[in-house]
């Protein structure tokens, strides 16, 4: 069995010309675990200029309403950028400063990931260009703005279905054509064998900060983690730290878009079945040849047919659970936690927050729940009122 | 010996075009293997396509789509297979992605692929270090696993051909198929770096377009290997592509061996 393995799934299938450039991000990664530079320049850039830790927010009102557990939600929509991309973003342009890249890359569905890696490319002075969706573009133009103001170059992806898995095959085209002065950030844990383990570790902070904040808040651990899944990296970074805590029940929520038993969805863990995709053996959309499938979501960022392999094995494993909520629940969900707590999250994150109003109330009084919100809704207003059926221009 | 090592001590220096199944229909496909066949053609490379070709640049992604949305199948590209092999001996490599073989049954797939005459496949994304999976099926059914190595092997270089049978794809250029106008890459001395290895043949592709590509690129190795220039012809021409595409297979042969 090849590298990088979660059980059965993970490994590096990509061609021959990436190998190497594989094999050397693995042995960057793994210098930069033991350069004590390396770690003190990265605490430093989370702490100072992401404005780690994130809060643990307990909402009370929220509580109240659903009548059940305890509800915090751990606000990664607090950090720089807005989302719990930028945590990763700074670890992997940071790692392809210190390799000597002069240029990174990335590929971005909702546009959080290709805003973080823009944003830490601009403070650390690389070059930055992202592969997005042409759809995605259109769904998510502000962030096409952000991003060219940051600096980087924004290249619209028109092949295929025009979202997030074309910008992935996009990204990792140009990667083959181009590795000696140029990097990868890829944004979430997939792909090819060290990503999924490299994402993982640089959003594992968001479960370590959990545990910390909730030991002193309540004096326990939580009962269960809710985090939104598409690649899953919010998830994987809010679940890590737990996974040795058998009485946590971990809760990945995936997008069902307009139903699981409809053509319209994005629910891997559903609807996938065991398959080799970008680079990773995990559960994939396809049809009965192994051609992926075309997958929909209202949320961009969740609009993919894979999951990371190391989430395909806590499934496997049964450690973590996995939901679909639809494209109307997460609306009326992104629509809750604006009235209830004055918090608009990522149409992403209403996910999660559209799970918890379902489990919520079935759970105990003195039961405990964590919710993170991986992003903050200001991208998705424009959507939202549309879905609504409100024409808004951003 | 090896049908596809054999297939380069014929007629000289190979000549191995690639034609994507089912653009535009399974039945020019075949027209053009047989045509490819009588145009001096040593191996033929017939791509399953697959809804995400991260290998290939845009002509050949955009022969995929138009195949997969005319309704190919792996199952009918079988049968395809199947009645060409009844109408030529030459030595048929399926080049296509893993899903599509994993999704079907790594077994199940080869053990169809053996029985429609198949000789060998080419699986980009699966490098040597996670082919085991695949080559012990391959070896049970008498197919064999085309290894590749690229411009950035170099020290891997040696495993890969140590372990390679029938011939070894070496890939011109960085990046992605396509059709380019000049290859920077010292492709000779990776080619030195094989022969000190193994006496596996060593067949070039990757960007190779035009009558002094194939020339100066056989001149180094055994063979070259052309897609997307053909199946640009493909594009443009359709269903009356096979004859442009003989012509256009003839002259390369002979410009490999010029």
């Amino acid at each position: 069995m090849s590298k990088g393995r979660f059980g059965e799934f993970g490994g590096q299938y990509v061609p021959e010309t990436l190998m190497p450039a594989l094999a050397e991000l693995e042995a960057a990664y793994e210098k930069s675990l033991t350069d004590p530079e390396f770690q003190t320049g990265l605490k430093e850039l989370l702490e100072n200029y992401a404005g780690r830790p994130s809060i643990l927010y307990y909402a009370e009102k929220m509580t109240k309403d659903l009548g059940g557990a305890k509800i915090y939600l751990k606000r990664e929509d607090l950090n720089h950028t807005g989302s719990h991309k930028i945590n990763n973003a700074l670890g992997q342009v940071y790692l392809a400063k210190k390799m000597g890249k002069k240029r990174v890359i990335a590929e971005t569905g909702a546009g959080q990931h290709g805003v973080a890696t823009a944003t830490a490319a601009a403070l650390l002075g690389l070059e930055c260009e992202i592969f997005m969706g042409k759809v995605d573009c259109e769904r998510q133009a502000l962030n096409v703005f952000r991003m060219e103001l940051l600096g980087a170059k924004v290249h619209p992806v028109t092949s295929s279905t025009m979202t997030l898995k074309d910008a992935v095959n996009e990204a990792m085209r140009e990667w083959a054509g181009r590795m000696d002065d140029t990097l990868y950030v890829i944004g979430s844990v997939m792909g090819p064998h060290p990503f999924p383990t490299i994402v993982r570790d640089y959003q594992k902070v968001i479960g370590q900060e959990i545990r910390e904040q909730i030991l002193a808040k309540e004096g326990r651990l939580p009962d269960a983690i809710l985090a939104c899944v598409g690649g899953g990296s919010n998830a994987m970074g809010s679940f890590y730290e737990f996974i040795g805590d058998k009485e946590v029940r971990l809760i990945g929520c995936e997008a069902a878009g307009k139903g699981v038993d409809t053509a319209m969805n994005a629910a891997t863990i559903a609807n996938g079945r065991l398959g080799v995709f970008h680079g990773m053996k995990s559960l994939f959309c396809q049809n009965e040849y192994g051609q992926i499938d075309e997958v929909y979501s209202i949320s961009a960022g969740l609009d993919y047919p894979g999951i990371g392999p190391e989430h395909a094995m806590l499934n496997a494993t049964k450690r973590a659970e996995y939901v679909p909520v639809t494209d109307d629940e997460a609306v009326e969900a992104f629509e809750y936690l604006s009235r209830t707590e004055g918090i608009i999250p990522a149409v992403e994150s209403s996910h999660a927050v559209a799970y918890a109003r379902k489990l919520a109330p079935t759970m105990g009084k003195d039961q405990i729940m964590v919710i993170t919100i991986s992003g903050r809704g200001d991208k998705d207003v424009a959507a939202i009122a549309r879905y609504r059926g409100v024409e808004i221009y951003e | 010996m090896n049908r596809l090592t054999e297939a380069f001590n014929k007629n000289g220096k190979a000549f191995i075009p690639f034609i994507t199944c089912g653009d535009p229909d399974l039945e020019t496909t075949e027209k053009l293997v047989y045509a490819m066949v009588e145009a001096g053609a040593d191996i033929i490379e017939l791509g399953i396509p697959f809804s995400d070709p991260i290998a290939e640049g845009v002509v050949i992604q955009e022969a995929d789509e138009r195949s997969l949305k005319g309704g190919t199948t792996t199952d009918n590209i079988f049968e395809t297979v199947e009645r060409v092999r009844k109408n030529t001996d030459i030595p048929l490599v399926f080049m296509t992605y893993y899903n599509p073989v994993f999704s079907y049954g790594n077994e199940r797939f080869l053990e169809k692929a053996k029985k429609a005459g198949i000789d060998g496949i080419i699986i980009p994304d699966v490098p040597f270090e996670e082919s085991e999976e695949v080559r012990g099926v391959c070896e049970d059914n008498g197919i064999t696993l085309i290894n590749m190595i690229a411009p950035t092997s170099e020290e891997r270089i040696e495993k890969i051909a140590k372990a390679s049978e029938g011939f070894l794809y070496c890939v011109s250029s960085l990046g992605v198929t396509g059709v380019r106008e000049k290859i920077n890459t010292d492709v000779a001395s990776m080619i030195q770096k094989v022969r000190q290895a193994s006496d596996v043949p060593c067949a070039i592709g990757f960007g190779i377009s035009n009558t002094e590509q194939a020339s100066a690129m056989a001149k180094i190795s055994d063979g070259v290997i052309v897609g997307s220039a053909i199946v640009r012809i493909v594009a443009k021409e359709g269903r009356n592509a096979v004859e442009p595409v003989a012509a256009y297979v003839s002259e390369m042969k002979t410009a490999a061996n010029s």
